[in-house]
């Protein structure tokens, strides 16, 4: 479903400021695989996803989702195979559209445009029932501007957006990272919820060890721009904190020292 | 007194689709757009030269609007596809066309008096000037808002508006954000140049130099539309553009009545729309706003 293939990602390159965001990253992911990716602060990560998405182009290597080769793509046409979900809850809606609105622009993501109405009343119908059936509260809000709600419902907002048009690939990135530890953790198990139900293909990012282990089938750890541990199977089954951390140390020759990680 | 008012209805209509140009590009985009400057004056330049040359002027109109989309997409592609900044795009483009302007005009300023203009029908119907330009103004301005009511309703309508509130978000849904931003630059330049050409009818005659300030004017009516009439659904709102350009004339009109000179308007209005769009600021002065803790972090 996903293949990356050697790709460098250097930012400011030739500058005092020259950083190599991501150094001969390879991945290549199947159908269904829920993968969970952490790694300390600026491992790269968020730069992976972004160079998956078309946000930056990389510098070397190619990308392929689904079976297209989508290296040279631009953002909004790779779009239409992905499902994205950032870590400010400020990024995913338009916070001065209503609600419905922005599930409309949504819904026709990977559809040509044009000049038919934005929302049908028949959609409407849709976006209700979906809507009561997350148990949210907001199924009676379609008319409310989506900057007055929030951040955990535009969080949950954003993570529909990003399904409701079954994506080839979800993407999230520490979509939990900005919410209080209750708001994140129902907006965590909506996102198992949908993933199960609709049987997405996912990377997520997460800044909790826990998290990355207990949800997915396969555990990928980034340190300097690189992969360094890539757990699968019953062995990932197997994981607890420690011997995460034992084998962080091994691989990267460092202690881990982050702390956000082992507070959680 | 009636004359006055009057008049300043007539102006206000006539510059009503300017100012619902400038808050498609201001409120809508997100992007200080100085290309109306030179798209307004575009629009008097073209129709007055095409009706001194004998085209009837419902067609000089039109080849009005044309143009100032195309000065939008001018600068929407300076914009979009030369990744310059929405506002030095616009001020480049506004320049390029003060030589245009000029081309097309052949001097720095072209008379229409006596000739056959868009009003001129319904003169013939037995309307007096004034009033005929009252109902092809109020004609134009409805025509406008029906068709922007129904078109930002449109699924690349709502598009456009999304792409000015979060672009981030319309990308990772699949849309163009530079297409958007293009097509609004054209459909905002091209309201601003059909105002300016039916204000040079109604002035009868086009000038080089009618665009400048013309952008600070558009924002006083914006805001005071804004301000005044409010913005419940999106009917009203665009509705509430064309009430603040009317008010904005009805203000000019009496502040002159009351002895300013016409040379310090300009100053006048730039300092009014600097106190408006400070407001915030200062309502945030003298009433500190309460600061709230998150909870959780
Ligand atoms: N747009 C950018 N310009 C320059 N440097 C960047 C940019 N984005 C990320 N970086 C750098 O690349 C490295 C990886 O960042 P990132 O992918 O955001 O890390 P994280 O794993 O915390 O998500 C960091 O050193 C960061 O400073
Ligand atoms: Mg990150």
């Amino acid at each position: 479903m996903l293949k990356v293939d050697r790709i460098y990602k250097v930012f400011n390159p030739g500058t005092v400021n020259q950083k190599i965001a991501l150094r001969d990253v390879s991945i290549q992911m199947e159908e269904g695989d829920f993968v969970t990716l952490i790694g300390g602060n600026g491992a790269g990560k968020s730069t992976l996803l972004n160079c998956v998405a078309g946000v930056y182009g990389v510098d070397k290597g190619t990308i392929n989702i689904a079976g297209t080769d989508v290296t040279k793509l631009p953002e909004h046409k790779r779009a239409t195979m992905l499902g994205r979900v950032f870590q400010n809850p400020m990024m995913g809606t338009a916070s001065d559209m209503i609600l419905e609105e922005n599930l409309a622009l949504a819904l026709r993501r990977g559809q040509p445009r044009g000049l038919k109405w934005g929302i049908t009343n028949k959609e409407r119908e849709t976006y209700r029932q979906i809507l009561s059936h997350l148990d949210l509260g907001l199924e009676d809000r379609l008319h409310t501007k989506v900057g007055l709600l929030s951040g955990g419902q535009r969080q949950a907002i954003t993570l529909l957006m990003a399904t409701i048009k079954k994506p080839k690939l979800l993407l999230l990135d520490e979509h939990t990272a900005a919410l209080d530890p209750k708001t994140a953790e129902r907006v965590l198990s909506m996102t198992d919820q949908l993933i199960n139900e609709n049987n997405l293909t996912v990377m997520m990012v997460t800044h909790n060890m826990r998290d990355a282990i207990k949800f997915g089938n396969r555990l990928l750890m980034m340190h300097d721009g690189r992969i360094i541990l890539d757990i699968k199977g019953d062995e990932k089954k197997k994981l607890t904190v420690e011997s995460l951390l034992k084998r962080f140390g091994a691989a990267s020759g460092e202690e881990f020292t982050y702390d956000r990680t082992l507070l959680s | 007194m009636l004359e006055i008012i009057k008049g300043a209805v007539s102006l206000g209509l006539l510059w009503a689709m300017m100012t619902i140009g400038v808050y498609i590009s201001y409120r809508i985009l997100a992007i200080a757009d100085l290309t109306v400057e030179g798209s307004i004056t575009l629009g008097a330049a073209i129709a007055a030269q095409a009706i001194t040359i004998g085209l009837n002027p419902y067609i000089a109109t039109g080849i009005s609007l044309l143009g100032g989309m195309a000065a939008g997409l001018v600068t929407g592609l300076l914009h979009t596809k030369l990744r310059i900044p929405a506002l030095l795009s616009g001020i480049l483009t506004m320049i390029a066309l003060y030589s245009i302007n000029l081309r097309v005009l052949g001097k720095a300023s072209l008379s229409l008096l006596r000739m056959e203009t868009v009003y001129t029908v319904f003169e013939r119907l037995g309307l007096e000037f004034s009033w005929a330009v009252i109902v092809l103004g109020f004609l134009s301005v409805s025509i406008v808002i029906c068709f922007l009511y129904w078109f930002f309703g449109t699924e690349i309508g709502c598009a456009i508006r999304a792409t000015g509130n979060n672009p981030n978000m319309v990308r990772a849904q699949g849309i163009n954000t530079n297409t958007m931003i293009i097509i609004g630059l054209v459909i905002s330049n091209g309201l601003v140049a059909l105002s300016g050409a039916l204000i040079a009818q109604n002035q009868t005659f086009a000038d080089v130099q009618m665009g400048t300030g013309s952008i600070v004017i558009g924002l006083a009516s914006v805001i005071i539309g804004e301000v005044l009439f409010g913005k419940r659904n999106y009917f009203l709102r665009l509705t509430s553009l064309a009430m603040g350009a009317i008010t904005y004339r009805i203000i000019i009109a009496f502040v002159l009545k009351l002895g300013m000179h016409s040379n310090d308007l300009k100053l006048f209005t730039a300092i009014t729309v600097a106190i408006a769009l400070a407001l915030p600021i200062i309502k945030d002065y003298l009433n500190p706003p309460k600061i709230t803790v998150e909870e959780g972090e």
